[in-house]
């Protein structure tokens, strides 16, 4: 269904990655040299979890070429703020860089694309938002972005991918969690692999479709991590968005680890409350790719196993195809499961919202 | 209808041992931690494992990750199956001590004199006037 | 959902006829020693001298550690030798005590299918299946084998499969859901031919440590608890490879049976093949129906570890979505998260569905 007001918070919006050559710009000598010599201004870093023409990468009706990075920007107006009326979209530029090894090479482009996307997505409207992209290769790296960037109020969150080098509970990378934290930004942990090893705990799939299925079972993983490795209890201001995860997963989750916790809770002392009251406060999931049951009095029910309304925020995941027309809602959520959804929960989750100057004509 | 029973002279029942008694139709496991004795029912109310078979031991509990600091010695039953702990003083569940419980019992030592004024139940114990006896009620 | 055992249904309405079955019971040899005898003296002294060769980084135990007595029930040690190893215990423990009238064996711990040496893994593929006949089958009829295999060597597993399939003592056969390549594609598919044609289903049960990949694609896990956890996800990937791979397509009579793997997380696995069938066709034209026929047609799942919903309505609500039909009781004797056949089930079941699951469903899906 359609989302019966304006205003919406679209916790998950793609627009188009910015070619190297405006990436150019943002680079010391030395890069821009590096990157023109080595050809990679004719490459596009394009994120292999994240191909472009995958049908489901972007919708039919959503393939405007874009001839230029200028257009970035006009066709996100024309084909998502717009038309669904939102009040602020968080944009997610998923960029392959992040997948390099050379990790120096890795840096200049990463802080170049968080410079671009300053410079021209969040300065071109003010109903845009963004993430810092940062590499979980690199947790260096990612701090000096995250300190770097962390003042300006329009970057509402930290991205990382939830396929990396190693689970991201792992204590390497607390600094990421512990910078984040002092700035009040969430951390967004968005579908994706570096593919450093295989996307399965059985291997390499073969298809795209598998990878794409994957994701949640790696994003179940990655929630496990969290809790495990005590990050809940060691950050407890830091709240973790789980973006293009799916979402019907998780109630199967806190069932399962709350039977576990009481079973090896010796192991993992400092999880000192039952998990699903832990997680419930701290972890926000992504609407789409919604990824319910098509029955409705099914998806009644899966709706009553969420043991809390505060735990989806609403996504587009634009341009992705999950979804025809302006129907970015699964039918079956009551009025005030919407109100939550699409407004009260993205507004919570994300309070530097009403911090960086607001879009105009909107009201809070 | 609750029985006391004597379940053992005190000489039988050597610091740091365990028991399990039949009281009033109920299987009983009774503790002895130093000089302290604990009663709870032989039975697991998550899926019924005997309670006797587990291990008795600290809680730990954490200031933080990576740091595990055991306290409460030889206070904390784990099911042999499960691993729930529970806390012989009260035999509520540690991590859901509001709805989680084995029922638990008073354990008593008390002198043959003592039992003298009963109603007790001994059988087959002999009791000897001067002696010590651990008695459960249940 | 509050956990009592007041709550649970009473094993005094289970119908007394009704015998379960069982679908997870791990046999152990007392040593590696009780192999010998089914071994050549060229791979008895292998054995003795080089022993298991497989993708771990610590030799001969677990590389996440369990929290108690290695990951087995405290009750179930024999005096000597480790818990599993002793038949009377297990039939007095759990068999005769809770009226099991068929269990399927799942013999753990001989490594047959991590095994590195695909020479040794075959010699002890055989050896492992004839100790299971010798040791536990013969002695009571109520248990039957499974056929264990070097799946990395698939022609090797063929001709184990083809071996047995004709012996009624044997009543599945045993996959490892860690495997090199994922288990939909074609490689394994000459196993999958061989289980269809001896009419025995393909089973899966977690092991350590498998064909190298990390347990998920996030990477290697920490602690216990996450391990424990890896076995769900990693089952819907294994189902994702199968459906997707076109195996179900190809194999329109293959039974799969998911042990150990709990089952809360059936309902939304399948809702999301469907979804992204639906999307991205065009990838899988081989894939003609919607994921969720295939599995339901050729997939069951066992309820051990029994999952705890927040309250039995939602327990039963996810097995309704599953399928009364495809779940399958199992007990996992003698490991520590053993389920009780008389107390595991939050949940009142009426007789038949007590039948189906506790019975008839095991009795379709396997040769019993």
């Amino acid at each position: 269904m359609q989302l019966p007001f304006a205003g919406a918070i679209d916790c998950d919006t793609h627009p188009a990655a910015p070619s190297i050559k405006s990436l150019l710009p943002y680079m010391t000598p030395y890069w821009r040299t590096q990157l023109v010599e080595r050809s990679l201004h004719t490459v596009n870093f394009t994120f292999t979890s994240a191909k472009p023409n995958v049908p489901l990468s972007r919708r039919a009706d959503w393939r405007a070429p874009l001839e230029e990075d200028a257009n970035i920007v006009p066709t996100l107006r024309q084909e998502l703020l717009d038309p669904f009326q939102l009040r602020f979209a968080i944009c997610n530029v998923l960029h392959g860089s992040i997948a390099l090894f050379h990790q120096d090479m890795a840096a200049a482009i990463i802080s170049a694309v968080n410079d671009w996307t300053r410079d021209h997505l969040l300065a071109s409207d003010p109903r845009l938002r963004a993430s810092i992209l940062v590499s979980p290769t690199d947790p260096a790296h990612a701090v000096s972005e995250i300190e770097r960037l962390g003042e300006d109020k329009r970057f509402v969150q930290i991205l990382l991918p939830v396929m990396g080098e190693l689970p991201l509970g792992r204590r390497i990378y607390w600094p990421i969690f512990e910078a984040a934290q002092r700035l009040q930004l969430p951390i967004c942990i968005h579908a994706g692999s570096l593919h450093r090893m295989a996307t399965t705990g059985g291997g390499w799939p073969s298809h795209f479709v598998e990878d794409y299925i994957a994701q949640s079972a790696a994003f179940e993983n990655v929630l496990v991590s969290l809790l495990a490795e005590g990050v809940f209890r060691k950050f407890d201001r830091l709240t973790f968005v789980l973006a293009e995860s799916g979402v019907s997963w998780y109630p199967a989750l806190l069932w399962r680890n709350d039977r576990m916790w009481r079973a090896t809770r010796r192991e993992v002392p400092w999880i000192e409350r039952v998990p699903h009251e832990i997680i419930n406060e701290r972890v926000r999931l992504t609407l789409q790719p919604f990824d319910g049951p098509e029955d409705a009095a099914a998806m009644k029910r899966l709706i009553d196993h969420f043991d809390s309304d505060r735990v989806i925020l609403f996504s587009t995941d634009y341009p992705h195809a999950h979804f025809d027309g302006l129907n970015a809602l699964p039918d079956g959520l009551s009025d005030a499961l919407i109100q939550r959804i699409a407004i009260d929960n993205p507004a919570e989750t994300y309070t530097r919202l009403a911090l960086a100057p607001q879009p105009a004509g909107a009201s809070a | 209808m609750t029985a006391s029973q004597v379940i053992s002279h005190i000489d039988d029942f050597p610091p740091n041992t365990r028991k399990v008694v039949e009281v009033n139709g109920r299987s009983v496991v009774v503790f002895r931690v130093e000089d302290e004795f604990y009663a709870l029912l032989n039975r697991c109310p998550h899926e019924g494992a005997e309670l006797c078979k587990g291990r008795l031991g600290g809680l730990v509990v954490s200031s933080e990750p990576g740091e595990y600091d055991m306290t409460q010695e030889n206070q904390f039953l784990r099911c042999p199956w499960h691993g729930w702990e529970f806390d012989i003083k009260t035999g509520q569940s540690y991590c859901d001590p509001r709805k989680t419980r084995t029922p638990r019992y008073d354990v008593a030592v008390k002198s043959g004199g003592a039992l003298q004024e009963g109603p007790y139940k001994a059988e087959p114990i002999k009791v000897s006037l001067d002696d010590l006896y651990v008695v459960v009620h249940c | 959902m509050t956990l009592t055992l007041d709550s649970a249904a009473p094993a005094a309405s289970t119908p007394a006829k009704l015998a379960t079955v069982d679908c997870d019971l791990h046999p152990t040899p007392r040593s590696p020693n009780d192999l010998l005898p089914f071994l050549s003296q060229r791979w008895q002294s292998h054995l003795r001298d080089y022993g298991s060769h497989i993708r771990q980084g610590i030799s001969g135990q677990e590389i996440h550690p369990r929290m108690d007595g290695r990951g087995m029930r405290l009750d179930a040690f024999p005096e000597t030798g480790p818990a599993g190893s002793d038949l009377g215990l297990m039939q007095r423990q759990h068999l005769d005590a809770n009226d099991i009238g068929a269990g399927t064996l799942i013999a753990l711990g001989t490594s047959v299918s991590d095994e590195r040496n695909l020479d040794y893994g075959a010699a002890l593929a055989r050896a492992v299946n004839q100790w299971q006949l010798a040791a536990w089958v013969e002695p009571d009829p109520r248990l039957h084998a499974g056929i264990i295999v070097t799946q990395e060597d698939p022609a090797a597993a063929v001709a184990e499969i083809d071996y047995w399939a004709a012996d009624p003592r044997f009543s599945h056969i045993m996959l490892s859901p860690k495997p090199i390549e994922p288990l939909g594609r074609r490689r394994y598919w000459p196993i999958y031919e061989a289980a269809c044609r001896a009419g025995l289903p393909v089973v899966f049960h977690p092991v350590i440590p498998g064909g190298g990949h990390p347990s998920s694609g996030i990477g290697w896990p920490t602690f216990y608890i996450q391990d424990h956890y890896t076995s769900g996800p990693l089952y819907q990937n294994i189902a994702m490879s199968m459906v997707f791979e076109g195996v179900f397509e190809k194999f329109p009579e293959l039974k799969v049976v998911f042990v150990e793997g709990g089952f809360t997380w059936v309902p939304h696995m399948t809702w999301r093949f469907d979804r992204q069938w639906e999307r991205m066709r065009s990838e899988v034209p081989h894939v003609k129906k919607k994921p969720s026929e295939y599995l339901r047609q050729n997939t069951w799942f066992t309820t051990q570890p029994m999952e705890e919903c927040r309250t039995p309505g939602q327990l039963r609500e996810i097995i309704e979505w599953i399928g009364f039909d495809r779940v399958l009781y199992s007990s996992d004797y003698p490991h520590w998260d053993y389920d009780d056949p008389k107390y595991a089930f939050k949940l009142r079941l009426s007789d038949e569905e007590r039948q189906m699951i506790f019975s008839g469903n095991a009795r379709r899906a396997y040769r019993l």
